[in-house]
């Protein structure tokens, strides 16, 4: 079996598991990562005057993301955003940004 | 279907979006297809259109029911009433939908659904099927509720302009053609309506032109609320540092009546309110569509949902979004929550018609940015979290918060938030 469709195939099982085995799905990081979308534009692609997130690296996002929660990093609105997710969550989004085309 | 035959349906679909994922990219959203019908192009409804066209990588067919020929976005509407922005500025067009997202468009207007053939019929004529149907029509007005309103002229006289477009071009001609020392007088419904902060952000952005142009003139704001009901301390602080004298703010106001022939509010223990300029904000309720349907279902004002889906709680194959939702506890009634229900939505829907479990943690955030000058902003934001036990969207605790002060350079992020979230939803 090739990676692909072993990773697809624990996507399909994953989105069919029963909630009792909360795993997170490809799709539900997704959801989560297009809530950010609003600010930072489709898929991270953003528009003039707000960081774009498509691309940048995933190690590097999720320290920034987990800054801004513990309230290091200095920022208006994401310190306060930042909290309302885990530090899992976090990672899983900068995840998904890191890969998207810029 | 309930979740057990759900999942049953899921698992023997997992084999056909195996298939679909291996030929696609690495995103799992193949499926079956199907037809989708969106009704209403705003915030909520042209990002589900949006969405389900990109997750369902073009596979399920989506119809955009919108009857006007552009977007006109309220968030920074009231920059048009301060003189600082004009119509043009907060005009996107819907090409982008059809363009580079396939999302057919169709101008006109739903004149009913029947829920059982999974059809909606236009108000031009013809009908469309759907396997899945999006309401997102945003408010109607309860104008019962103010019986001057409902004679002849009243509401071409008096504006609510709470829907941007030719209201907000009117308000301000009025505003522009009152003479200095008049008084513009706004009234407030009841929470909830559209926009918390937006009747707030409204008497500065007026207040500001006031000053400007006219500054013997006074902004009156009549609220039925007991307080400023979003940003409080940050709105009255605007108000006594920017505004002295200018703008009057007058809390427990519940207006029952106005007299458009002689410009007079009516409150149910105040005395009247005579001004030069009236900006009456009805009470509000889920728009026509929704109502007409009979799916304002909660208090014959809102809809309730199911918050994975967004589908109707009573309801199958109906999902509404945005502002005619039953709001969960202290989930504001925003664009940005509208755009934040559409990917939702669009998730839950590509899940449903591919045969797949909808995710089961859904998490929203909300921005809300208010212009108390014309460059100056405060913000508002949270973050909300599906509570399996309580079937709702809860603020996570800690998070969300308010500006410490009213700064430029929010600002500069208030008009990147606008062009990102025009952008997010219709490009």
């Amino acid at each position: 079996m090739n990676r692909a469709l072993a990773l697809a195939l624990t996507a399909a099982l994953a989105s069919a598991a029963p909630l009792s085995q909360a795993q997170t799905s490809p799709t539900q990081v997704k959801s989560w990562a297009a809530g950010c979308a609003s600010c930072h534009g489709t898929n991270g692609q953003a528009q003039p005057g707000m960081p774009p997130l498509a691309g940048k690296n995933a190690a590097d996002m999720t320290d920034k993301l987990l800054a801004y929660k513990s309230g290091a990093a200095p920022s208006t609105i994401m310190t306060q955003l930042a909290k309302g997710y885990t530090d899992d969550q976090l990672k899983a989004i900068a995840g998904y940004f890191a890969v998207q085309k810029k | 279907m309930d979740r057990r035959q759900f999942i049953r349906a899921g698992s023997a679909a997992s084999a056909v979006s195996v298939l679909g994922i291996t030929a696609g990219c690495a995103s799992v959203g193949g499926g079956a297809g199907g037809k989708v019908v969106v009704v209403g192009g705003g915030y909520g409804g042209a990002t589900a259109a949006k969405y389900i066209r990109m997750w369902s990588e073009g596979k399920i067919e989506v119809t955009l029911v919108e009857p006007n020929a552009t977007f006109i976005s309220c968030p920074i509407s009231n920059l048009v009433l301060g003189g600082t922005k004009t119509m043009a500025d907060i005009t996107t067009p819907y090409d982008n939908l059809k363009a580079r997202h396939g999302v057919r468009i169709v101008a006109d207007r739903v004149s009913g659904i029947d829920m059982d053939k999974r059809q909606v019929s236009l108000a031009g004529g013809g009908t469309l099927p759907y396997d899945r149907l999006i309401l997102s029509p945003g408010v109607d007005f309860m104008w019962e509720s103010l019986p001057g309103m409902n004679k002849p002229g009243a509401q071409e006289k008096i504006m609510h302009a709470w829907k941007a477009g030719p209201q907000t071009v009117t308000l301000r001609q009025q505003l522009e053609a009152m003479p200095d020392g008049g008084v513009f007088a706004m009234a407030i419904p009841l929470a909830p309506y559209r926009c918390p902060p937006g009747p707030y952000e409204r008497a500065c952005q007026v207040a500001s032109y006031f000053q400007k142009a006219k500054p013997k003139s006074k902004v009156l704001v009549l609220d039925a609320n007991d307080d400023v009901t979003s940003k409080g301390p940050l709105f009255k602080k605007a108000w006594a540092d920017r505004y002295k004298g200018v703008i009057e703010y007058m809390p427990k106001h519940r207006l029952v009546d106005v007299d458009a022939v002689t410009n007079t509010l009516k409150f149910d223990f105040n005395d009247d309110v005579k001004a030069t300029v009236l900006n009456v904000i009805p009470p509000m309720r889920a728009g026509d569509v929704v109502a007409k349907a009979g799916l304002a279902t909660a208090n014959n004002r809102w809809s309730e949902v199911d918050w994975i889906t967004m589908e109707h709680a009573k309801a199958k194959g109906v999902h509404i979004l945005g502002d005619s939702t039953l709001s969960a506890p202290q989930m504001p009634k925003s664009g940005h929550m509208a755009n934040q229900h559409g990917k939702v939505a669009a998730a839950a829907v590509v899940a449903m018609l591919s045969g797949r479990a909808p995710d089961q943690l859904p998490i929203y955030n909300n921005t809300c940015y208010s212009f108390v000058s014309a460059t100056d902003v405060v913000h508002v934001a949270s973050v909300h979290r599906y509570e399996a036990d309580k079937k709702t969207m809860v603020p996570v605790q800690g998070s969300g918060g308010v500006s410490g002060a009213a700064s430029e350079i929010e600002g500069r992020f208030a008009m990147a938030w606008a062009r990102n979230i025009w952008a997010d939803s219709l490009a």
